[in-house]
């Protein structure tokens, strides 16, 4: 394990990444012990300045303390990210999946499918499906996963593309194994390297889908995520500049830490291409 | 032009067709979908819930028709773009679209060609020596842009040049109330257009400047450049024939997929800076539940963006000398 983080996290980049990505989610899963208690209390004086002692990113015009906010908005981006990320993977595993496996008609079938969903302005059409199915945690999931599947998709079909020839899957199915017992558990582990790079550029996007949404004040208005903290203050941008500025700055953090560790991931299982992209 | 690249364009404009009624019925299921009757709203709002007045706004809006007819009717109106009424302004939803339009049109244009005429030749420049100083600082700064929300970039850019520079408008499209007119009238809207369409550039100067960057190393290290080099070309030569115009082709491709996307960072963009377009629309039919006008929204976009792409395609038409051969690329 040591072994792996040390060759890992070697390139500086991704150490920084890893390390940043991790502490938002200590913080995320430590939020009740850091600010007990709910992030919509008023708690001191409206419009308090950050760096005023006790409250270090200030306060909002009711007096409701930002850190508390941001760190229990943590919770909610990061939970609403990772049911996205796993959702999206999901469908887009299947999908990707049994077009590639079984090629033909499926193949051409899934194929338009996915070119329509790439085809259309996906944050409109996000906005339109969290409208339509009533504003929620749970739709805003489902609409970050419906539009972002498509990209996975197209990967995993690659994948399996290229390694249903090969020999041992071949073997497989001379031996007699069920068609999904040959894509999952011989095909699909092999294509798990670049499905893992994927996920983080998904996750990224889907932090950025999230907040846009709840930046727009579609989102669960019972949770304080960051993007529903930016939208509610910017109304107040030309006085309390930090109320928008400080949490899109936890967004852009987050997303630049994912960022980094997606890149570092590619380096590290690929280490034999060069910089061209290229194998020698 | 020859038979192989008409081919080619009827194929791609046939399929835009496809996509967009693909839209068309997709829009309508959603709109079915939508919670509540609208006829229902539409009586309870103006105070009056008794059922003559809801059948009324049943007949006057055709939802007393059975299902299939009713997408028919939608399909068929679509075509002519006749979008329908707004439900809550009651004017027609094509009129009010078409107002806006101009002005989402002019905002995303003005960033495309921005991110494209900085990105392009930055990721160029960031390839011609890679892990030198001006790549690293190039790539450092690109994944830093890369990874911030625009509406975020957009309000810290109106907290810098308004708030406290206090050089750039923040809001509109136009300052308010002043009769300009001619090259007055042009440096008002520039003024205005400066932060939303630097904005929603910045982010896509970074994408295009990695996709350049990756697109001219891997051209770099191709056989031709490395023959090119063998017999001797003029090494400006060799980068503006063999690499610049073989690296534009991932990039032009990216470009046109990116009509979508830009569409959609316009909606925030427009409502951080109240620029009067159809995303500053679509929030507004998003606040008052107006699902028609949203959805018509959806589809004009999506027009805008099969237009794009067909364009695009044209372009590459222009610029691969490989789609002569095989009609189907």
């Amino acid at each position: 394990m040591i072994g792996f983080l040390r060759s890992f996290a070697s390139r500086p980049s991704t150490l920084i990444g890893l390390l940043v990505f991790l502490s938002v989610v200590v913080i995320a899963l430590i939020a009740d012990w850091l600010y007990p208690g709910s992030p919509f209390r008023m708690v001191a004086r409206p419009n308090l300045p950050p760096l005023s002692t006790g409250y270090l990113m200030g306060t909002d015009m009711l007096g409701r303390d930002l850190t508390a906010a941001l760190v229990h908005g943590s919770r909610v981006t990061l939970s609403i990210a990772i049911l996205a990320t796993l959702l999206t993977v999901a469908i887009g595993t299947i999908i990707g999946a049994i077009s590639g496996y079984y090629g033909a008609i499926v193949d051409d079938t899934a194929m338009r499918v996915t070119e329509f969903f790439q085809a259309i302005p996906s944050f409109l059409f996000a906005i339109v499906l969290v409208a339509v199915v009533s504003p929620s945690r749970l739709s805003i999931v489902l609409a970050i996963a419906i539009v972002s599947w498509p990209s996975v998709a197209r990967l995993v079909r690659a994948e399996v593309l290229t390694l249903r020839t090969r020999d041992f899957v071949r073997a497989a199915r001379v031996g007699g194994l069920s068609d999904m017992r040959i894509l999952f558990s011989h095909i699909l582990p092999n294509a798990m390297s670049p499905l893992l790079v994927s996920a983080s550029v998904v996750m990224a996007t889907a932090i950025l889908i999230e907040s846009g949404i709840s930046f727009l004040g579609l989102g669960d208005r019972n949770a304080v995520s960051w993007g529903y903290l930016i939208g509610t203050g910017r109304t107040a941008v030309r006085i309390n500049w930090w109320l928008s500025a400080l949490p899109g700055f936890a967004i852009f953090l987050t997303v630049w830490s994912l960022n980094l560790v997606g890149d570092g991931l590619s380096t590290w299982l690929d280490p034999r291409k060069t910089e061209t992209g290229r194998h020698p | 032009m020859s038979s192989g690249r008409i081919q080619f364009l009827l194929g791609r404009l046939l399929k835009s067709i496809l996509v967009l009624l693909a839209v068309v019925v997709l829009n309508f299921t959603i709109l079915r979908l939508a919670p509540g009757d609208p006829a229902l709203i539409l009586a309870g709002e103006q105070g009056a819930a008794d059922a003559a007045f809801v059948d009324q706004i049943r007949k006057d809006f055709g939802l007393d028709r059975s299902v299939p007819e009713q997408l028919a009717v939608y399909i068929k109106s679509l075509a002519t773009f006749d979008l329908g009424l707004s439900f809550r302004e009651r004017r027609p939803i094509a009129t009010i679209i078409g107002e806006r339009l101009p002005a989402t049109l002019i905002l995303t244009l003005t960033a495309f060609a921005l991110s494209l005429l900085i990105g392009i030749p930055l990721g160029a420049l960031a390839a011609r020596r890679p892990h030198g100083m001006v790549d690293v600082a190039l790539t450092t700064v690109s994944t830093a842009f890369f990874a911030m929300p625009l509406f975020w970039t957009g309000l810290l850019a109106i907290i810098f040049f308004s708030v406290w520079l206090n050089w750039l408008p923040s809001y509109g499209m136009m300052t308010v109330g002043a009769p300009l007119s001619g090259l007055a009238a042009f440096l008002d809207l520039v003024k205005h257009l400066a932060l939303p369409a630097s904005t929603l550039a910045l982010f896509y100067i970074s994408i295009y400047l990695r996709i350049t960057r990756a697109a001219v190393l891997d051209v770099m290290g191709s056989d031709y450049v490395r023959t090119a080099r063998a017999i001797g070309l003029p090494p400006t030569r060799i980068w503006r024939e063999h690499i610049l115009r073989n690296a534009l082709l991932p990039v032009i491709t990216f470009a046109s997929l990116q009509a979508g996307h830009l569409i959609g960072g316009s909606i925030v963009i427009e409502t951080v800076f109240a620029w009067p377009g159809i995303g500053r629309l679509a929030f507004d039919a998003l606040l008052q539940r107006d699902y028609n006008l949203l959805l018509s929204v959806f589809f004009v976009s999506s027009v805008v963006v099969m237009a794009f792409n067909f364009l695009a395609d044209a372009l590459y038409v222009l610029v691969d000398p490989r789609i002569e051969a095989g009609a189907s690329a």
